[in-house]
């Protein structure tokens, strides 16, 4: 299978803040590819160099064979993009936001019109209210079919769902893999975990760099194997009481309960007891089963 | 600090630290009323006048010696009669003056470049009355309160109508619209802070940088541009001030209605500050507008505050005169003061 | 947890714009010290719901009080007792970060002697003591969320409400941002928060379900996921909340 995106030691300096590090990471063709990373950690610069709109200082990166530097006005016909902001007209109706998208790409609506169906479902219904009036939802769903008008191979989705509910999430996912099975590849970050664990392949960054690139299971494989939950009827003091503790590394919260990661000589009921001299009687602690977020803390942890 | 000057203290900062604003606002009516005074005087200099002569007399010759020596023209000599239409569609010339001798008697023609009527029109005044003072039939002009004729009196009035919208009505109305847009606004409204305190927490600073502006054009008025100090300077302060508390309820009752700092500017500025300038009399004098346009104007704020301190800024009048425009300007401020608080108070 | 006091209670509380019902007779009881997830899709009425709780917008029907004063007569006395957290972090940009809590503790009516003790505290939990006399616009997200927050209960509130308190906030950010809700529930502050983020309504201590402004769903996250037959709180709102008939 042919790379749809190859980038290599790409860098972007911004005056002394350097935002993307040497990067490199190859997309093949017809992945759905996560990009996990916390804010700050240079996504949005890689999509703005990737969709031709910044130059890279240093390194290069090929889109569906096509230099982002050299060839960027052909590349601009083959990918599609969706920035973080909800990027469209909000004056303008649904309708005549996707004609005028077809039409920046000289594109007929009705030739693409197969692609997006799926997504314009819900929306063919009120084709005429403004896009200013769409629900959060509504307008991601409107933005995708705008950055699918023209066919593209390539994806490039810049958090997508911020701000969305979660029934909205999941249709916008569903969608996105009806689009890969097309064959199209997608690019996309997120700050939901739930969401990175459907990717076939994510690559974890921050502060520019690309700490680890597998696919969920295997990054999952490699969490902490001393992961323990905790949990007590008032969860601030036991959270306190856990960090002052030898043996723990860390310890965090996760939903219901706190992650604690421990040393090798880590054991639960002698934890128990010297936290119930401490006062704290209700104290559960049992094996946690570690998923891409406790990766993602603790990798931004190492990172400082 | 009380929770009063704490919010007033914050307005303030916030003007501070928006230096390019601060400039803008207090650099404006200097830039403005200094322009409107020197450089964009209606009066004409160095009319560049030439002259065709049939016959040489005394008369003629001390005609001559007046366009050399007056330092409105710039006499560009004696030219043959066919050389008129050259030299004025070169432009080496604005005016040409033809004399020629009837019967004994000096008789002239001026022939002047109308393509700037302004100009034109001053310019043949100017040699009219030089030509008609040396045949000896002066014509005897008396202006009044502006003897020297200088065309920065007028503007001063139309100006500080101008900058005191400006100021309060587009800052007042693009600030609190701005805290609406980042979300402060509501802060403060769950805050136990009344409606009313959050109100002249925003108003006050707004006034007193109106103060500090209106300080600062008078002593320009009545340094730089010279026009004559008078006791009438109290009744211009206050009825400024009148006109200021209108304008910030103005500011008020737009924040209101705009829901972000762009649509602000445009109600400000197209409700408010096009019609300023041009029905206001500021640049065209009503009394030569059509009716419609000339009853249009009346509800233009600045139209009253305009007309008020032209009679107390450069007719030096006493306060008698300028009544109707008082009463209309503190009605107004009434109307809008509680038309703005109603709307501000209203719950959703 | 029922013995405890009641903090927030609303009965049949409904708001109507025109013909539009956004909140239709919702109740609902919150103790003293809970964290409280008020969970919808968007447009379910959420906001709204808020909004009559905070006193910034009066109901068409029923009635509310909270922290034992009623929505409707009391409204002004409430806003003594409550704290607010915008969803955009709402702050004051160009003033500094002193300068910020300085402005709302003064605007909560608290004296300078007691605004200094809480700010130094409040500055040495926050790791921000260098950061005092920089711009607020100067600073990264994450310690704008924990400052709005920081501001919202300086003047220790009963009830502090949060509005989505964590959109667009990575994860570790947000984890960090759930422990202050820790700490301010164990000190007996009662919190009222939405979300988008359904791992967070793990979080809470109780949670509802707005769906087309009602309330379709109200209990623990444990109990609910008991009920829905689900692994997750995203599962149970998706069964919950795949009827909506509304968006906006």
């Amino acid at each position: 299978m042919k790379n749809m995106i190859d980038i290599q030691g790409l860098t972007k300096r911004y005056g002394k803040l350097v935002a993307l590090d040497h990067v490199n990471l190859s997309v093949s063709e017809g992945c759905m590819f996560g990009l996990i990373g916390p804010d700050g950690a240079g996504k949005t610069t890689l999509y703005q160099i990737l969709t031709t709109l910044l130059s890279p200082n240093e390194g290069s990166a090929v889109v569906a064979g096509l230099d982002v530097v050299k060839d960027y006005k052909k590349l601009r016909t083959e990918i599609g993009y969706m920035p973080e902001k909800f990027s469209l007209y909000p004056d303008l109706t649904v309708d005549e936001n996707l004609h005028f998208f077809a039409s920046l790409f000289g594109v007929d609506v009705k030739d693409n019109f197969d692609l997006i169906a799926p997504i314009f479902d819900q929306l063919k219904k009120f084709p005429n209210r403004l896009a200013g009036a769409l629900s959060g939802g509504m307008k991601q769903k409107l933005a995708l079919g705008c950055a699918l008008i023209h066919r593209p191979r390539v994806l490039l989705l810049d958090e997508p769902t911020t701000g969305v509910d979660a029934v909205s999430r999941s249709e916008f996912w569903n969608m996105l893999a009806t689009l890969k099975e097309k064959g199209i590849t997608i690019l996309v970050s997120t700050s939901y975990m739930d969401e990175a664990e459907r990717c076939d392949c994510i690559a974890l960054i921050n502060k520019g760099k690309i700490l680890d690139i597998n696919t969920p299971g295997k990054l999952i494989e490699n969490t902490d194997k001393n992961l323990y939950n905790a949990s007590s009827k008032d969860m601030y003091p036991l959270l306190e009481a856990l960090r002052t503790l030898p043996d723990i590394k860390d310890c965090y919260t996760f939903g219901a309960t706190l992650h604690i990661v421990t040393n090798d000589s880590f054991n639960p009921d002698n934890t128990i007891s010297q936290l119930r001299q401490r006062g704290l009687k209700d104290v559960n602690i049992w094996p946690a089963n570690g998923n891409i977020e406790d990766l993602f803390i603790k990798l931004a942890k190492n990172d400082g | 600090m009380s929770i009063f000057q704490s919010l007033i203290k914050k307005e303030i900062l916030h003007l501070l630290r928006d230096f390019r604003t601060i400039i803008v606002v207090l650099v404006i009516p200097v830039v403005l009323l200094l322009l409107f005074g020197f450089a964009i005087s209606t009066e004409v200099n160095n009319v560049r006048v030439a002259a065709v002569v049939e016959q040489h007399t005394n008369e003629t010759r001390h005609i001559l010696e007046q366009f050399r020596t007056n330092t409105y023209f710039t006499f560009k000599g004696i030219i043959p009669f066919d050389e008129i239409e050259n030299i004025l569609r070169k432009g080496d010339a604005d005016a040409v003056v033809i004399f020629r001798s009837e019967l004994g008697e000096l008789k002239h023609q001026i022939i002047v470049d109308a393509s700037n009527t302004n100009m034109a029109q001053t310019s043949t005044a100017y040699l009219e009355s030089v030509i008609s003072s040396a045949t000896g039939i002066p014509v005897v002009t008396n202006t009044l309160y502006n003897p020297q004729l200088k065309s920065a009196y007028n503007f001063v009035p139309g100006i500080m109508g101008m900058i005191f919208i400006l100021i309060c009505a587009m800052m007042t109305s693009v600030s609190i619209v701005s805290e609406k847009e980042t979300g402060t606004m509501n802060l403060l409204l769950v805050s136990p802070v009344r409606p009313w305190t959050i109100i002249l927490g925003k108003l006050i600073p707004y006034f007193l940088l109106s103060c500090i502006i209106l300080t600062l054009m008078l002593i320009l008025s009545y340094t730089v541009l010279g026009i004559p100090f008078s006791f009438s300077v109290i009744n211009v302060i206050w009825i400024t001030i009148l006109y200021v508390i209108l304008a910030l309820a103005l500011g008020l009752f737009i924040s209101t209605i705009a829901s972000t700092q762009v649509s602000a500017l445009l109600v400000s500025g197209v409700m408010f500050m096009i019609p300023v300038v041009l029905l206001s009399g500021m640049i065209f004098p009503v009394e030569n507008m059509p009716l419609v346009l000339q009853w249009f104007s009346c509800i233009i704020p600045a139209r009253w505050y305009i007309s008020a301190m032209r009679v107390l800024m450069i007719q030096q009048l006493p306060i008698k005169y300028v009544l109707t425009e008082v009463v209309v300007l503190s009605v107004m401020t009434m109307i809008v003061l509680v038309l703005a608080i109603k709307k501000f108070n209203a719950k959703k | 947890m029922m013995d405890k006091e009641i903090v927030i209670s609303v009965k049949g509380l409904t708001k109507k714009f025109g013909n539009f019902t956004a909140v239709d007779h919702i109740s609902l009881e919150v103790h003293r010290g809970e964290i409280f997830g008020f969970l919808g899709a968007n447009g379910a009425g959420k906001t709204t719901a808020m909004r009559m709780l905070c006193g910034l917008s009066f109901p068409t029907s029923g009635s509310g009080m909270v922290s034992g004063y009623d929505i409707i007569s009391q409204a002004e006395e409430i806003k003594c007792h409550i704290g607010y957290m915008s969803q955009k972090f709402s702050l004051y940009e160009n003033l500094t970060v002193w300068e910020n809590l300085n402005l709302f503790a003064t605007i909560y009516g608290m004296n300078s002697k007691t605004i200094k003790e809480k700010t130094d505290v409040a500055f040495k939990t926050l790791g921000m003591e260098n950061v005092q006399n920089v711009l607020v616009k100067e600073i990264p997200l994450g310690w704008k969320q924990k400052l709005a927050f920081t501001a919202a209960t300086l003047h220790s509130p009963d009830v502090v409400f949060l509005d989505e308190p964590t959109g667009g906030v990575d994860p570790s950010t947000r984890r960090k941002f759930w422990e202050m809700i820790y700490r301010a529930s164990s000190e007996g502050m009662t919190v009222f928060v939405t979300t988008h983020y359904l791992d967070e309504a793990e979080y809470c201590n109780r949670v509802s379900i707005m769906v087309d402004g009602h309330i379709k769903a109200l209990d623990s996250p444990a109990r609910l996921k008991q009920q829905y037959h689900a692994k997750t709180m995203d599962e149970v709102f998706r069964i919950v909340a795949k009827d909506a008939k509304r968006s906006d």
